[in-house]
């Protein structure tokens, strides 16, 4: 139930049989089968249901569902959470996962160990999703489709959103918050280990169940699954339903997780104007994944009670209401791309004054920001409906709210160039990701402008503007600040360094071919050119075979990447403990860390970026001694 | 550089000992149990707070869906007795936690199983009431009626399976005034779903336009 019974029952350490990676594989086959087990009981015992109520027992929807229910659990249970947590239910004392390699294929409490997890999974499906994208420009090199039929470029396009959505939702905040913010607090672990372990292992059914839904026909809704398409189309919609749901789950525990870490688990001296910035830019991240990614669950509920159930929440013909699928989706959907770009401000941030030897300009408006954006994200859900048929009252209070957020947006940026301002720019890799970051976030934000008015948003609704806007503030705001915080804590996390000219080659073949890629993108949204659709008007064919050629470039940048980034694992340079002289915690302990973080706890004594500051205190001494190595 | 006297704990501290992976390794061995308790405690309002998103959202499609009024046809009679039946569950609860901060296994036992009846009872009265209903489904009314009871009731059965869970616990003697939050949290979330019930009840039953 909480880590609380853990300590009550003592940990037993060393007792066990010697565990090896072997034993972590059986445990994930033991997953799997309780599993099926898990999923054949659910189906079986719906069937009894239904027999007795009267209908035949199979009902594919209904059944897959209930299996579903209990399939989940049986996976988790099954892999290692009844060894390590759902034992002590029952009144057992628990068994611990294996310390060898095969901790990163189990159910590890390690906050450290469920960093990599999460960093390995999305960074992989980063590039799976990316493939995706490669094929969707494949197909719009004609205008009437290279390679793919209509149904299978819904499909593609629906997977490529959906995996990129997800990526954008926990690649930043689930790895480097998992792995950084402890560190940065100056604490041991998470506040919830086993927690943190279980957000992690819900994410292989998620991925699971979207593979699934390729040989079930996919899903052609794209990610925001709008009825009454949604509660029409294949089984492939239903598999989308339960994916995300699961997601969502993770996203609300860890968002718990979060909060309660950066509340309780600060070291001494850690108060409030000394939390480094990522770390706040987690903690308002937090609160929006923990209370609105409720309402995309509800939505999706809604959504398969239709299908499954014959509720009518959408379906007009017997009283629904569609409109309302969409107001319940926008309230957590628009709220969630904060969750992507709060940590990702975070880490810029971080980076600007690390690597420019200065203090964080405006660190309190910041933090002020980050609770005004957190504030404002509520209430401004409806400007994704403007072209729907809402109450025409609705539509200039949404504008003024989603014009108010570029105020403290502006401020975040304001606070970035003020840091760099007069800065002795140190134009490393991460600096350099942090920088081109800046730089596209202006774009995409300047474009925002456009979709947040009405007049050029009725325009504008549902083409290819919209998507290259949304591509410069996700991918330009937020997957350039994953790679500058993967390079920034690559040594910190791996005990190696990258290697620079690699590095550099990715930044410019990546920031070059992104840039080339969408700035082009804007012609033909702005020409009308539909988004989602797998055909277009001969004379926008020129402008796309251009987008395309780019965003093959862009694609072959991560070729460098891949290969710097395995190489470098086992043939990089030992790092040091601290390459980038930085201030802040995570650079004040070894390359990796140990177990326990830091040898003792640490105690902080100054703020984390009063670079060049007269007589300002440390932050934190460094925790490791001269004896051990660097 | 400035001391800060961590230094001077770095040669004084002996090596601590690295756990192995997978152990509880974080600051909870450290931590004074009142703090572990505190942060706990904080974490189980949080989800509520977060389960109350869910819950109001369905409340707002609710009315959105089909207004402020109600089906003529709901068993009114049934819908006050199991309502007063949980209700009073809250009550039996809230006893077994103060009789296991007092140490008296036995009285908690016997209150956690008055209130594992209550729940049941209540699940079944919900059960009876599906079954007798005399509103389809497939009505405005309908979708919000099955959907909300329905998901309300889910959070019934699974908080008595964890009353369950606790019962078993509490009869073998595992808790007393010193540890007793998991049968603390177990009442605390079985309050949780009686309050959703106190604003679903009226909203399903009672309002009219």
């Amino acid at each position: 139930m909480t880590d609380a019974v853990a300590h009550a029952h003592g940990a037993a350490g060393g007792d066990g049989p010697a565990y090896t990676g072997w034993y972590a594989a059986g445990r994930m086959a033991r997953g799997v089968a309780w599993a099926a087990v898990g999923f054949a009981l659910g189906v079986a015992l719906l069937a009894v249901v239904r027999n007795i109520t009267g209908h035949d027992g199979w009902s594919k929807e209904a059944s897959i569902c209930a299996g579903y229910l209990l399939a989940l659990p049986g996976w988790l249970f099954g892999m290692g959470m009844w060894d390590g947590w759902g034992r002590e239910w029952f009144g057992h004392k628990v068994k611990h996962a294996p310390s060898d390699w095969g901790r990163y294929f189990s159910f590890c409490h390690d906050h450290k160990v469920i960093g990599i997890q999460y960093l390995a999974t999305f960074v992989f499906l980063f590039l799976f999703a990316g493939l995706f994208a490669m094929v969707i420009r494949w197909q719009l090199l004609s205008p009437n489709g290279a390679i793919l039929t209509n149904a299978q470029y819904n499909s593609v396009m629906s997977m490529h959103g959906t995996v990129m959505i997800a990526v954008a939702v926990a690649g930043v905040a689930g790895s480097f918050g998992n792995y950084i913010l402890p560190l940065q607090l100056g604490a041991d672990d998470m506040a919830f280990p086993r927690l943190n372990a279980m957000s992690f292992w819900l994410i292989p059914p998620v991925a699971v169940l979207l593979l699934a839904a390729l040989p079930m026909g996919g899903w052609d809704t794209g990610w925001t699954a709008y009825p009454p398409l949604s509660t029409t189309n294949g089984t492939g919609q239903l598999m989308f339903n339960l994916a995300i749901i699961t997601f969502g789950l993770s996203s609300i525990l860890s968002g718990l997780n979060f909060i309660c870490t950066f509340i309780f688990m600060r070291a001494e001296g850690m108060t409030w104007s000394r939390i480094p910035v990522f770390s706040w830019s987690l903690f308002a991240m937090a609160w929006i994944a923990l209370l609105f990614t409720q309402l995309f669950a509800v939505s999706l509920i809604m959504v398969t009670l239709d299908r499954v159930a014959g509720t009518s929440w959408f379906n007009a013909t017997h009283g629904g209401q569609p409109l309302l699928y969409q107001h319940v989706f926008w309230f957590y959907s628009h709220p969630a791309v904060y969750i992507f770009v709060l940590p990702a401000f975070g880490i810029i941030l971080e980076i600007l004054s690390h690597l420019s030897r200065k203090p964080l300009f405006a660190y309190k408006w910041v933090v002020g920001a980050f609770f005004g954006i957190l504030g404002l994200s509520g209430i401004v859900w409806a400007h994704h409906m403007f072209t729907s048929t809402m109450d025409a009252r609705l539509l200039k209070p949404f504008l003024i709210t989603t014009e108010l957020i570029s105020i403290p947006t502006g401020l975040i940026f304001l606070a970035a160039l003020g840091t760099i301002w007069q800065g002795k720019l140190w134009l490393r890799v991460p600096m350099l990701f942090a920088l081109g970051e800046v730089f596209n976030f202006l774009i995409g934000g300047v474009t925002g402008i456009f979709l947040a008015d009405l007049p050029t948003d009725i325009h504008l609704q549902d083409t290819y503007f919209v998507v290259a806007h949304f591509h410069y503030t996700i991918v330009g705001g937020e997957i350039f600040a994953l790679f500058a915080g993967i390079y920034f804590w690559y040594p910190k996390i791996t005990g190696r360094m990258y290697n620079e000219r690699l590095g550099q080659w990715h930044f410019w073949l990546m920031f070059l071919g992104f840039n080339f890629t969408f700035i082009p993108m804007f012609w033909p949204g702005i020409q009308g050119m539909n988004r989602r659709i797998a055909e277009y008007t001969p004379d926008l064919q020129n402008i796309n075979i251009v987008v395309s050629v780019m965003a093959f470039i862009l694609g072959a940048s991560f070729l460098p990447f891949v290969w710097n980034m395995l190489a470098s694992l086992f043939r990089g340079e030992r790092a040091q403990a601290n390459p980038w002289r930085a201030r802040t915690l995570e650079w004040q302990t070894t390359s990796p860390p140990p177990v326990e973080n830091f040898p003792v706890p640490p105690l902080v004594t100054g703020g984390p970026y009063d670079y060049g500051v007269p007589g300002a205190a440390v932050h934190a001494a460094p925790a490791y001694s001269a004896a051990a190595g660097d | 550089m400035v001391t800060t006297g961590n230094e001077a704990a770095l040669r004084t501290a002996p090596p601590r000992q690295a756990p192995a992976y997978g152990e509880a390794v974080h600051a909870g061995h450290q931590m004074p149990k009142s703090k572990r308790a505190h942060i706990n405690r904080v974490a189980l309002w949080m989800f509520f707070f977060s389960e109350s998103f869910m819950f109001g959202g369905l409340l707002a499609g609710k009315f959105y869906l089909a207004g402020a009024g109600h089906d003529a046809h709901l068993d009114q009679f049934l819908g006050l007795l199991i309502t007063s039946i949980l209700l009073l569950s809250s009550v039996t609860a809230y006893q077994a936690e103060t009789a296991i901060k007092h140490g008296k296994t036995g009285q908690c036992v016997a209150w956690l199983f008055l209130t594992i009846v209550f729940g049941a009872i209540f699940a079944v009265g919900v059960g009876f009431e599906w079954a007798t209903a005399h509103f389809s489904v497939h009505e405005p009314f309908g979708t919000a009626f099955f959907a909300m009871t329905g998901i309300h009731a889910a959070h019934v059965i699974s908080g008595v399976f964890m009353l369950v869970l606790i019962y078993r616990l509490v009869r073998r003697g595992r808790f007393g005034p010193d540890h007793y939050w998991p049968v603390e949290a177990t009442v605390k979330y079985w309050h949780f779903v009686d309050v959703v019930w106190v604003f679903f009840y009226p909203a399903l039953y009672l309002t009219t336009w």
